[in-house]
C-alpha cells in the first residue's frame, strides 16, 4: 500500500536503530500510550532492536484494556438480553467480565456481531427495525468522531431502535495522571499519532511546560515509530523537552476541525474509570443531554451492576508503567494469555500479553 | 457490497430426470426412494466410479502392500462458493493433503452430508459435481458415502465429512516429531490467500482483483519431494490458524525451536493489503492448497526446486530453519530486523481497531 | 486504538446526506465516510479509520521524511559509522 510499505524498509529502519544507539548515551524510558503503537513495537520487535538505549514502557493506550470491568458486564448483560442485536468491534470480544466474555454470551445463543465501522450497526439498526441494536462505543479520540457520527444519523433518522455503550477516554488526562504519579519512571511520551490526527496536538504544550518531560507525536509504522523515538531521545540528551511533530504528513497543529466540532455536540466531558487505574476526573467522554436518549446504558437498566478486579490482578499498576509485567506474582501462573484476568492479558496489545510471549523467549535463550 | 456473486445454477439441468423436488426434503435422508434418488442421480454420476456403483453397505477395496494413513475432516465453511473455489474442493482437497502430509499416497475417500430441509437440490448437484471433478484431478475416488437431513434451522445448508485413505510405503518416514536442529524449513507458495478470500466475501470487501482461494491437492508435489526421502522430515499443511500454528505445533511435538524470516515469506500484495486493512497478521490465515516441508539440509535446494516445478509451487520459499534454541517456539526476523515470537493464537483471528 | 490505513479517493457520492467515497487500499476498494474532510477530492490520499477518512494525507511531507531518512543513511556512509550491530540485508 502507499503511504504504508514504504515506511517499513527494512534497511532504514536499521539505520534510524543504529542512529538512536548511538545517540543514547544512558538507557532512557519512554511511553508509549496507543495499543496500535504497542502492537507495532512488538510486531517489529522494535523494542529489541533498541535494547539498552531505549526501555519502552507500554501505556494504557489499548482501549479493551482500560475499560472497565463494571461496564464489561454491563455490556454482558446487554448483549444477553433477548431481541438485541450487540454489535462490536472484534477487540472486546474476548476480553473477560467477571464471570464471562462476550464470545462465551455468543456460543450461549446472543446475537453479538461483530462489525468494522459504527456505521455498520446503524445500517443493521436500519434493517431491523424491531430489534434493540447495541454499539459497543469504545475508543480513544480516533474512534470517536465514527462514534459521534453514528449516533448523529440515529438522531437525525429517528432510528430509534439504536443505541450506544460508551466508553470513551481521552489520551491527556492520562498522560497526566501518570506524570503525577509519584512512583513514575516514564521520561518522555510519544503521543498517539492519530489520536493527534484528529485532536491536534495543542494540548501537549501544557504538560510539558508544567511536567518538563519531552512528549512527540508519533505514527505507526517502523520507520514512524523510530523516527519519534529517535527524535525523543535527542530531546533527552539535550535537556530540552519539548513537544515536537513526527508524524508530519498525517497530523497537524489544530487537529481535524469538522470531527472536533461534531464530538462537541455528541459528546461532554466526565470523570471515567480506567480499568486497574481507576477514576480519573475528566478523563472520559459521554453522550451529551441531546443524544442521552441513545445511552444504553439508561435504555437498559444495568444501574445495579458492580464489579469487583480479582486481588490478584495487577494490571493497574502496569499500565502505568509501576510494574513489569514478570514482576506481578499472577504473571505466567494464576494469569495467562489462556486464562487472563486482566485486560492486559487478553489484549494482544496488552504489556501482559506481549511480555508473557517475548520474556519466556529470553528465559530460554537468546536468538542471535 | 461483494464482487463475489455465487454462481448461477438456473441453467444447470440434471442428467437424469429427478421427481419433481428443488429442494430438499426430510425424506432425503430416510434411506427409501427419495434417497436413493439422490444417490442415483447426483452422487453416483458425479463421483463416477466402479466402487460407488455396486452401492453396497460397504466398499471393498483393493490396496497395495504398505501401511495405511487415514484421515477425516469436517468441512462447516460458510458462504458455500467463494472465489477460487466452494466447500466440495475444500472437502475433497482437505483430506487429501492430510494423507500427503504423511508421505501416503491418497487412494479413496468417503463423503458424508448433512443437509438442512430446504437447501437447494441444484446446489447440492453443483457441489456434488466439483467434487468428482477434484476427486479425479487428486487421483482418488469417492466410494462410499451417506446423507442425512435435518429440520430447518438446524443446519447452515450443507456440511460435509470425508474421510480418506491412502498407502505409505515402508521405506517412508515422515512426521511432525521428526525435525531437527539445522533442518530447513520450506514453504510452497503465498499465504494467507483462502482465508482472506472467505474474510473478504464475509466483510463485502470488493477488490479490484479478486482474492482467490488456494484450494489444490498437493499428492503431485508431495510425491515428487519423497524422491528425497530419507531427507524429507516433516510435511504439514498449514489450514486453520495458518503457518503460525503448524509450525508452533511441529515445535512443540519435535522439541525444537523454528526461525522464519519475515522478509522470506511469499505473500500476494492483495493479501497483505486486506489483511493490514482488517488488523490481521497473515501467518494465522487460513491456506488450502500449501505446504509445510522440513528437510534435512543436503536436499534444501532439490526440494526448492521440485516444488517450483509443480504446478502448485511457483512461489515456492525457504522460510527459516530448525533450531535448537528456544524449544517448542517459533521466532521470527522481523522485515525490520527486530525478532518477535509468533505464539499459538488462542481462538480465531478477528479484525481489530487497534 | 489506532489501526488506520492509507487509502486513495477514487470517487465521491451523497449516500444518507453524508459525503461518502469510495477508497483504494492497495487494490482494495472501500466504502468510508467523507464528513470529515470535506475539501477532499478524488486522487488525494487518506488515513482511514473504522470506515471514516480522519486526516488528509499531507503527500509532500511523507516524501520529505523519507528524504531525510535517505539523506541520514546517506551522511553516514560518507562520515564512516562504528560496523552495523543490526543484520545485514540481503
Amino acid at each position: 500500500m502507499k503511504y504504508l510499505d514504504e515506511f517499513r524498509d527494512g534497511e532504514l529502519a536499521q539505520k534510524l536503530a543504529r542512529e538512536i544507539r548511538q545517540t543514547a548515551t544512558r538507557q532512557w524510558s519512554l511511553m508509549e500510550v496507543c495499543g496500535g503503537q504497542t502492537h507495532s513495537i512488538v510486531r517489529n520487535g522494535i523494542d529489541q532492536l533498541l535494547d539498552g538505549a531505549v526501555e519502552m514502557i507500554h501505556g494504557p493506550g489499548c482501549p479493551v484494556c482500560v475499560t472497565p470491568l463494571e461496564l464489561i458486564d454491563k455490556a454482558l448483560a446487554i448483549a444477553a438480553q433477548p431481541g438485541v442485536i450487540f454489535c462490536s468491534f472484534g477487540d472486546m470480544l474476548r476480553v473477560p467480565g467477571s464471570r464471562m466474555d462476550l464470545f462465551r454470551i455468543k456460543a450461549d445463543g446472543a446475537d453479538i456481531r461483530v462489525v468494522y465501522s459504527p456505521l455498520d450497526a446503524l445500517k443493521i439498526a436500519r434493517e431491523n427495525p424491531e430489534r434493540q441494536v447495541v454499539f459497543f462505543g469504545i475508543g480513544f479520540e480516533t474512534t470517536a468522531p465514527a462514534n459521534a457520527m453514528a449516533v448523529h444519523q440515529a438522531k437525525l433518522q429517528g432510528i430509534a431502535n439504536f443505541s450506544m455503550l460508551v466508553s470513551h477516554v481521552l489520551v491527556p488526562p492520562a498522560i497526566e495522571a501518570i506524570l503525577n504519579s509519584s512512583t513514575c519512571r516514564v521520561q518522555a511520551f510519544l503521543a498517539a499519532g492519530h489520536v493527534c490526527s484528529v485532536m491536534g496536538y495543542w494540548q501537549y504544550y501544557p504538560l510539558v511546560e508544567r511536567y518538563k518531560v519531552p512528549i512527540v507525536i508519533t505514527g505507526f509504522e517502523p520507520l514512524d515509530l523510530l523516527e519519534g523515538i529517535r527524535r525523543t531521545v535527542h530531546l533527552l540528551e539535550a535537556g530540552t523537552p519539548q513537544v515536537d511533530n513526527a508524524y508530519q504528513r498525517a497530523v497537524c497543529f489544530e487537529g481535524n476541525q469538522p470531527a472536533q466540532k461534531l464530538l462537541s455536540e455528541v459528546f461532554e466531558v466526565t470523570d471515567r474509570g480506567w480499568r486497574g487505574i481507576g477514576v480519573i476526573p475528566r478523563s472520559g467522554w459521554r453522550l451529551s443531554q441531546p443524544y442521552r436518549d441513545f445511552d444504553a446504558e439508561l435504555r437498559f437498566d444495568v444501574s445495579g451492576i458492580t464489579a469487583e478486579e480479582s486481588p490478584l490482578c495487577h494490571s493497574g499498576e502496569v499500565l502505568q508503567g509501576n510494574l513489569k509485567p514478570n514482576e506481578c506474582p499472577s504473571f505466567g501462573s494464576a494469569c495467562t494469555p489462556r486464562r487472563p484476568l486482566g485486560a492486559t492479558m487478553v489484549s494482544s496489545e496488552g504489556a501482559c500479553a506481549a511480555y508473557y510471549n517475548y520474556g519466556r523467549f529470553v528465559a530460554v535463550e537468546s536468538v542471535h | 457490497m461483494s464482487a463475489f456473486a455465487p454462481p448461477d445454477l438456473s441453467q444447470w439441468s440434471c442428467p437424469l430426470p429427478l421427481r419433481d423436488y428443488p429442494t430438499i426434503v426430510m425424506g432425503h435422508g430416510g434411506g427409501g426412494k427419495l434417497s436413493a434418488e439422490l444417490i442415483e442421480h447426483i452422487f453416483v454420476p458425479a463421483f463416477r466410479n466402479s466402487a460407488l456403483e455396486v452401492m453396497a453397505d460397504s466398499s471393498v477395496l483393493p490396496v497395495p502392500t504398505g501401511r495405511i494413513a487415514f484421515s477425516t475432516d469436517t468441512y462447516v465453511v460458510r458462504p458455500l462458493f467463494f472465489p477460487g473455489g466452494s466447500i466440495a474442493d475444500l472437502a475433497v482437497n482437505g483430506t487429501v493433503n492430510d494423507l500427503a502430509m504423511s508421505g501416503a499416497t491418497p487412494m479413496y475417500l468417503s463423503a458424508g452430508f448433512i443437509l438442512e430441509e430446504g437447501f437447494p437440490i441444484a446446489q447440492l448437484a453443483a457441489i456434488a459435481e466439483r467434487m468428482g471433478a477434484a476427486a479425479r484431478t487428486a487421483g482418488v475416488q469417492i466410494v462410499t458415502g451417506d446423507t442425512k437431513v435435518v429440520e430447518k434451522g438446524r443446519g447452515d445448508g450443507c456440511y460435509i465429512n470425508t474421510a480418506g485413505i491412502g498407502i505409505v510405503p515402508d521405506d517412508i518416514h515422515i512426521g511432525p516429531t521428526l525435525a531437527r536442529p539445522g533442518d530447513i524449513v520450506l514453504l510452497s507458495g503465498t499465504i494467507g490467500d483462502h482465508g482472506m478470500a472467505i474474510m473478504s466475501v464475509r466483510e463485502g470487501l470488493a477488490f479490484e482483483t479478486i482474492l482467490k482461494s488456494d484450494s489444490a491437492a498437493l499428492q503431485g508435489m508431495v510425491a515428487s519431494l519423497l524422491e528425497f526421502a530419507p531427507h524429507v522430515h516433516v510435511l504439514r499443511d498449514p489450514t486453520r490458524g495458518g503457518l503460525a500454528t503448524s509450525l508452533n505445533e511441529i515445535a512443540a511435538q519435535s522439541n525444537v525451536g523454528i526461525l522464519i524470516e519475515e522478509r522470506s515469506l511469499p505473500i500476494l500484495p492483495d493479501v497483505q493489503s486486506a489483511c493490514d486493512l482488517l488488523g490481521m497478521d497473515p501467518v494465522y490465515i487460513a491456506n488450502e492448497g500449501k505446504l509445510v516441508a522440513i528437510v534435512d539440509p543436503c536436499v534444501a535446494d532439490d526440494v526448492l526446486r521440485a516444488m517450483q516445478q509443480d504446478k502448485h509451487g511457483g512461489r515456492a520459499a525457504i522460510i527459516g530453519s530448525v533450531t535448537s534454541k528456544h524449544p517448542g517456539m517459533l521466532a521470527a526476523i522481523t522485515a525490520i530486523g527486530g525478532t518477535r515470537i509468533i505464539p499459538l493464537e488462542i481462538g480465531e483471528q478477528i479484525p481489530r481497531i487497534c | 486504538m489506532c489501526l488506520a490505513v492509507p487509502g486513495q479517493v477514487k470517487e465521491i457520492y451523497e449516500s444518507f446526506g453524508s459525503s461518502m467515497g469510495k477508497i483504494s487500499f492497495g487494490g482494495i476498494v472501500k466504502e468510508v465516510c467523507l464528513a470529515y474532510l470535506p475539501d477532499i477530492a478524488v486522487g488525494d490520499y487518506t488515513i482511514v479509520h473504522v470506515g471514516f477518512a480522519i486526516a488528509k494525507v499531507d503527500e509532500a511531507s511523507a516524501m520529505q521524511t523519507l528524504h531525510a531518512f535517505r539523506v541520514m543513511g546517506l551522511l553516514e556512509e560518507e562520515f564512516g559509522e562504528p560496523a552495523a550491530a543490526g543484520r545485514e540485508t540481503p
